[in-house]
């Protein structure tokens, strides 16, 4: 009979050491854990060239992740882009004058939105739109742009 | 020529055999598992000595193949200043490939094996047909148990390869080397995908489960009995095993990670 429990007992821990290494994997590893799939209110930002930002990316206030970037599409009336950030309810102390702007992580890193709180009394809620935006640095632009600063000099 | 022409035609026609009675056989212990649900013991018997007994090797060699990432990922991200990804880089190479590639070889290697022994051994000392004159289905009772028990431990296993890989590399990446502890597992957690990639991985898992255990078995019953037939079967499995899991390895990787 001793014999059967323990075959019994170490197919079990087999089992369960499985189990709980998914749910580490799960939980530790993935995104999983950390996807707040509590609610969140949708606020639209606006930019004129998002770069390289992608959906899932984090968006930031003073550093600290408050949301993830939902989805992102073209609006064909006025040429832009339109990123849809969701914010976690408990910051729904945001003013609705607050500044989005696209940044990198580091020298190769990832893009993310990064948030600059204004000074209005009126908060962001579900549906409103962030009006001041600063498009991604692209390397092309910048490096032209200094190219023709130069150029310009040069011509004086 | 003509020789020749018969030598090929043999082969063809042997191989296609092969594969025939390998799917007939593949059908025939599926029919077998409702009498193996009324009999939970067999699968428990199995259960431990394809998973449990396949546990060390695959703790030692997923604890020393996350170091190893560890260690390399670490000189070759520290060039490009980009230590910081290195819990991305050890969990994705884990999660994706490592894990399940790897645990399946092992698997091959010690489950599968000696599943081709078992059973070669139990048909050259007719076993197998001893239960079929006392009216017991041997595919049944002996073969069921071991494919299922194959398939559910194939992905315990491999899971618990990738998370003692990623700690093998939290060691040496944050231990040793320096690397900071909060960036190793935010980066990881913001870069992994519970979907994309965990799942996936067990899929693979899956898959290669099914096919090693399959192999096994059907080497060891279609196997000629004899000393050197059962050796011989043996051998294959493990040499067919490893063909097919790195084989299906790059289809499946590119059926869902493209």
């Amino acid at each position: 009979m001793s014999k059967t429990t323990q075959l019994e007992v170490l197919v079990g821990a087999f089992i369960a050491a499985g189990f709980v290494a998914l749910f580490f994997l799960a939980m530790q590893v993935s995104n999983l854990g950390t996807l707040n799939s509590g609610d969140s209110y949708q606020v639209k930002a606006r930019f004129d060239n998002i770069g390289g930002l992608k959906v899932k990316a984090p968006v930031t206030l003073a550093g600290v992740e408050v949301g993830r970037v939902l989805d992102i599409y073209y609006d064909a009336k006025d040429f832009r882009a339109v990123a849809v950030l969701g914010i976690y309810s408990q910051y729904n102390q945001i003013p609705d004058d607050t500044f989005a702007k696209i940044l990198t992580a580091g020298l190769l890193g990832e893009q993310y939105v990064g948030l600059d709180p204004g000074g209005s009394e009126s908060m962001l809620k579900e549906g409103s739109e962030i009006a001041v935006t600063q498009s991604a640095l692209v390397l092309e632009d910048v490096v032209g742009q200094f190219i023709y600063g130069k150029a310009q000099e040069g011509a004086k | 020529m003509i020789d020749w022409l018969a030598s090929l035609g043999r082969v063809g026609l042997t191989s296609a055999a092969r594969l025939g009675r390998a799917n007939l056989l593949m059908f025939a212990m599926w029919g077998g598992i409702p009498a193996m649900l009324r009999r939970p013991r067999l699968l428990l018997e199995q259960l431990y000595s394809v998973g449990v007994l396949t546990i060390l090797i695959i703790a030692v060699s997923g604890t020393f193949v996350g170091m190893v990432l560890g260690l390399q990922g670490y000189y070759i991200l520290s060039r490009f200043g980009a230590e910081a990804t290195l819990g991305v880089m050890v969990a994705a190479s884990l999660v994706r490939e490592l894990g399940p590639v790897v645990t399946a070889l092992l698997f091959a290697g010690r489950a599968g094996s000696a599943l081709a022994a078992e059973i070669g051994l139990m048909k050259s000392t007719e076993q197998l047909s001893g239960l079929e004159m006392m009216a017991v289905n041997p595919q049944h009772r002996v073969l069921t148990p071991r494919l299922v028990a194959g398939i559910l431990s194939m992905p315990l296993l491999a899971a618990m390869f990738s998370m003692l890989g990623v700690y093998g590399g939290w060691f040496v990446g944050v231990g040793l080397l320096g690397v900071d502890d909060g960036t190793y597992w935010v980066q990881m957690q913001s870069q992994i995908d519970w979907h994309e990639d965990i799942i996936n991985g067990v899929i693979k898992s899956l898959v290669f489960g099914v096919v090693c255990t399959w192999i096994a078995i059907f080497q060891g019953y279609d196997c000629v009995p004899t000393s050197e037939g059962v050796s011989r079967a043996t051998t294959r499995t493990v040499v067919h095993s490893s063909l097919a899991v790195l084989g299906l390895d790059f289809v499946l990787t590119a059926l869902m990670f493209n």
